[in-house]
Order: C-alpha cells, then structure tokens, then sequence
C-alpha cells in the first residue's frame, strides 16, 4: 500500500460497502453514538440498571461481529494464523461487544425510560 | 463508570475534529497543483493503469485534450479470477463497464490501436482515425497467446478437465466447472505457467493452493496427485518467497516440475505435452489441466519500434527507464501496466505505484521541467494458500521484500488477515485506484 491517508481509507471502504450503504452505516454509527451522548447529558448518570441490560449483550454483540465477518469472507476460525489475527478477532469482538452494549443501552434510556426508572 | 465514558467520548470527539482536520488540510493542497495546458495527452488502454492515471490526470490538469483508447466495452477486475475460477465468487464479481470509471473531461474512443508513430507523434486506429499527440502514454496490458499451444482453444476450457482462468470471467467460470468435477471426482491434477513474463507470478500458485483445499475440504484429497509443471528452475522469482512455497507445497504434497514448457494439449486423450531445456518432449496424463499461456505485448508495440531491441525480443515489451517508465528514445512517450519492459511490476498493485511517478514527469514535462517520482518495482501479490489464509508477499526490483506494514502483517506467514486484504480490501483498493483515489 502506498499511502495510507484518512482520506484513501475513506474512499477504500466507500467501494467495499458501496457509497450508499458505507455513509449510512456511518451515519447510524453517529446517530446511535449522539443518541448515547444525549442521553449521557440528559440524563447525567448512568442508568445502572440499564447498564447492566447493556452488559449482558456483549457477549452476543461479539458473537455476533465476529460471525459476521467470517460469514462474509469465507473464513472459518482455524483460519486463524498468526498473533495480528488473533488481535484482528478480538478487535472485532471488542467492537460488536461496545457497539452492541451502547445500542441497546441507548436504546433502552430513549425509549423504555418510564417503565425503568435510574436506579 | 462515568469516568470511562469521558474516556471514550473525548477520543470519540477527538477522531471526528482529526479527521476533519485532515480533510481541511487535503482540499487546498489538491486545487493547488491545478495546472492550466492545451496539451494533447493520448492514453492508449482504460485497465487499470490507463483508468487510474486519467482520473489523477485531469484534476491536476485544466484545459488539457485527454483521450483514452479501448475497444474493450466491459472493464475485468483481473484479481479476482482466482476466486472465480474457485468457485468462491460468480462471473459477475469482476465485471464491470469502461465508461463507469472514467471521469468528465476524459475522452473515450472504443477502438484498437493499430500503429504508433513516435516520429510524427501519432496514433491510428483500426477505425481509421489518426490523433496527434503532443504526450502519449502506452497501457495497452499483454496478449494472451493461447494459440501458441498446439491443440489448444479457450472453447475447450470447462470440458475434458481443462481449466484457463487468465481468458477472462466466463472462462474463470467455466475453469471452476472443470474444477468442481475434479475436486469431486480426484485424478491427476497438472499445473502450468508460461516461459515467458506474465502478469501475477503469484496466480499458478495460487489456483493450485486453492485446488489442494477445495480437495481437503471435500475429503478427497487422498484421491488426487497434483504436480506443478513450469518452465522455470523455481517456484518464484524471488528467492526468498520461492523457499517459502517450496515448503508449503512440500507440507500440502505439490510435486514441483521444473524447466518443462507446455507445447501442446491433446484433449482426447488428456495428455499434455512439455518440453525440457534440450528439447525432448514428455507426456504428462492429467484429469485436471491449468493452462496459462505465453504472454506478450500487442502487436503494435512491436510493430511501432517500441519495444527493447535486445531484452524480450520474443516479448516486445516497451523499452523504458525502469525508475520514470519514460521510453528510452522518446522523451514524450510513457509505459504504464503490464506493457512495461521492466523486470518485475506486471500486478495491478504496481500500476498503483506506477501511476504517480507518470503523472509527475507528465505533468513536469508540460511544465518543463525533470520529474522527480521514481518507481523501484513495488510488486504485490496476496499469496492465497488457501481458502481463509494468505501471505501478503510485497517485493521490488532487487528480490527485497518491502512489506506495507512491517512487525505487523509478516509477508511469509500464512495469515487471515493476508486473505481478508485479498478478498474483502483488495477489489475496494483497486477500485479506488481506478477513480485515482488511492
Ligand atoms: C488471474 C489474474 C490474477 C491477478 N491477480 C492479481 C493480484 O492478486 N494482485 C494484483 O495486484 N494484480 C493481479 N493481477 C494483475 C492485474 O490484473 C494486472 O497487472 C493489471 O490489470 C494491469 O493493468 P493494465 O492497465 O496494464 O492492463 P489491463 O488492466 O489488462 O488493461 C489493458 C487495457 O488495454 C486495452 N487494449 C489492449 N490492446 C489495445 C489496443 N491495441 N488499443 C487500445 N486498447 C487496447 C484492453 O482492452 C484493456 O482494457 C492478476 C491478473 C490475472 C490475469
């Protein structure tokens, strides 16, 4: 690779998703993380109940990210060669498992307030 | 708690306001360079290489005549006929059209070129047309010479057990009928390469891996013998990644060949033909055969007085200077691409390499001045071993690896995220290439 700038990476996962659907998952991605910062604000503590919901969903969040990817690259977890792979999986987990836990969190604090009050 | 969310946000907040930093940073740099010509530039091919400079060409240039010259309607996606041709993706994966990537301010005439005259600083097209050029840059890729194995023809390819994933995306596909049978049905699988240059040295190889797989995959492998049969006295031209296939072949049970050349097929009877260096002939049976065939420039390279008078004399590659790609004897005259009479280089991820250092030394012709950009041979080759795993070999000019992310991604290990490049990053790269993004 030749160089890897900000904007080149930009342009690399426009073509692998698509234009469309790249800036629409990033879209969702902000939408979802500004949804979480309102609430944080909103709210000014966490609700720890609803954390705790959250929590329990990363480990399907990671599941599912890493199922994913292996579903759609043909690959299978033997696959795995070497340390950066391995780090690659993990990050990947990490990924769905934050992801995941902020989703539902998010979800759970916009919509679903009254019926669970902040503990 | 609360503290570990400040964390994330403030990083959260801290990527957004770099990347738009960087974005502020891009924008006035790129206007800057625009450069006001009337220059008549005449780009002969929209592959990879044609494509991709045409894009970086007319956002430097303003008023410039940009003609780009192909016959061919559909653009290939060359990398990915190896996943074609093993089942791992259909036709359509490495299709798409010409027009698609070029931009507005390019001009595409759909027809071959027939002769070059450097002299008069000309070009003619089998329609007739004759374009004066005041820079030409010649990308026209290689001929694949299938007829020059006796017996031969790509309509055979998909019946009798013969496979040739180089003739393009229906024959990538048809090669993978062939396969599947063979991966079914196990037999005597022989593997060819040609004596001459070829683009993606890595691509015999490859398809053989990925054979070996599909076979243990379908538990059949006991049921098969695979020999890889190659006019060549090693796997791979440079040294180092040759011992490593050398290893990996012995582990997967490849029987390696050497200085044999395919001369001919007899499909009747499944037998191939090879010659050895002293001219003898010898008949190998196959049930599974891969063709790939001699390679060379188009004819009106040679015939235009472009090519090396004395280096690949049966090749006709572009005599030029292998750091700028300028032809040795007209300074206006560029090779981009496979056509390039350089020693390695003939991967789209060179042409990557490539496009910038043409561009720079156009664009500082018009200006008249030196370019400065040189180019040492960056080859690039995501080594598939098999489905799921890959070795990212980068090399250049001297037989040195020149790895993209060094301590991180080991260019002989056989590693998934190596296959995750060359089949999820490697088509996006190649696209972005193509709009001159990348
Ligand atoms: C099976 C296979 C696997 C590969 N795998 C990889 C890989 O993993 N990684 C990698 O980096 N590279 C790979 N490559 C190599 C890569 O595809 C080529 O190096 C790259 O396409 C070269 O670009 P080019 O523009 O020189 O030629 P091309 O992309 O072939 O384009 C040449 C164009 O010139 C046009 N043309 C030809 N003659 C004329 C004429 N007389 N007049 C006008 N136009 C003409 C043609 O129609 C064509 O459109 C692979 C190639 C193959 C075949």
């Amino acid at each position: 690779m030749k160089e890897l700038t900000l904007e080149t990476l930009i342009a690399v996962f426009q073509e692998m998703f698509g234009a469309g659907l790249f800036w629409a998952l990033v879209a969702a991605a902000l939408l979802i993380t500004a949804g979480w910062i309102y609430v944080l604000f909103r709210d000014r503590s966490l609700g720890m109940r609803q954390f705790l919901i959250a929590q329990l969903f990363m480990p399907l969040g990671a599941v599912l990210a890493v199922w994913f990817v292996m579903a759609m690259t043909d690959s299978r977890l033997s696959d795995i060669g070497g340390p950066v792979d391995l780090i690659v999986v993990l990050g990947i987990a990490g990924l769905g498992a934050v992801g995941g836990a902020i989703l539902v969190y998010t979800t759970e604090r916009l919509f679903f307030r009254k019926a669970t009050p902040p503990a | 708690m609360p503290g570990q969310f400040e964390t994330s946000r403030r990083s959260f907040l801290g990527l957004l306001a770099a990347g738009g930093g960087a974005a502020a940073l891009q924008v006035p740099q790129a206007q800057a360079q625009m450069r006001a010509t009337h220059a008549r530039i005449v780009i002969i091919g929209a592959g990879a290489a044609g494509t991709a400079l045409a894009n970086r060409l007319v956002r430097r240039l303003e008023g410039a005549q940009i003609t780009i010259i192909d016959p061919r309607v559909e653009h290939h996606y060359q990398p990915g006929l190896s996943l074609v041709a093993a089942g791992l993706k259909p036709a359509r994966y490495v299709v798409s059209q010409t027009s698609d990537w070029l931009p507005d301010g390019v001009s595409l005439r759909a027809e071959r070129v027939v002769a070059v005259d450097p002299v008069a600083q000309s070009v003619t097209t089998d329609a007739g047309a004759q374009l004066d050029y005041d820079f030409l840059v010649v990308a026209p890729g290689l001929i694949l010479d299938h007829d020059a194995i006796d017996g031969f023809s790509l309509d055979m390819v998909g019946q009798n057990g013969i496979g040739a994933l180089y003739g393009g995306p229906q024959c990538a596909a048809r090669t993978w009928d062939a396969a599947a049978r063979f991966v079914e049905e196990g037999g005597r699988a022989v593997f060819t390469r040609p004596a001459t240059e070829m683009k993606c040295a890595g691509a015999p190889l490859k398809h053989s891996f990925l054979i070996d797989d599909l076979l243990r995959r379908a538990g059949n492998r006991g049921a098969a013998e695979l020999a890889y049969i190659v006019p060549q006295t090693s796997l791979f031209g440079v040294p180092i990644v040759s011992e490593k296939v050398r290893m990996l072949f012995d582990d997967r049970g490849v029987n390696s060949i050497f200085q044999r050349t395919l001369t001919s097929v007899d499909a009747d009877r499944k037998i191939a033909t090879f010659r050895d260096q002293d001219g003898g002939l010898h008949d190998e049976a196959y049930d599974y055969l891969h063709v790939i065939p001699p390679q060379r420039a188009p004819d009106f390279v040679v015939q235009s007085g472009l090519s090396w008078a004395d280096r690949w004399t049966d090749q006709g590659w572009v005599a030029c200077d292998p750091a700028t790609l300028r032809h040795n004897s007209y300074p206006n005259i560029w090779a981009l691409g496979d056509v390039a009479g350089v020693p390695k280089g003939k991967t789209a991820a060179s042409v990557k390499w490539q496009v910038p250092v043409v561009e720079d030394h156009l664009i500082a012709a018009i200006d008249g001045r030196e370019g400065t950009a040189t180019y040492d041979g960056y080859t690039s080759c995501p080594l598939i071993t098999r489905i799921g795993r890959a070795m990212l070999v980068e090399f250049d000019y001297h037989n040195n690896l020149v790895p993209s992310f060094p301590g991180m991604i080991a260019p002989l290990e056989e590693l998934w995220i190596s296959w995750l490049m060359k089949e999820v990053a490697l088509k996006a790269t190649y696209n972005a290439m193509l709009r001159g993004m990348a």
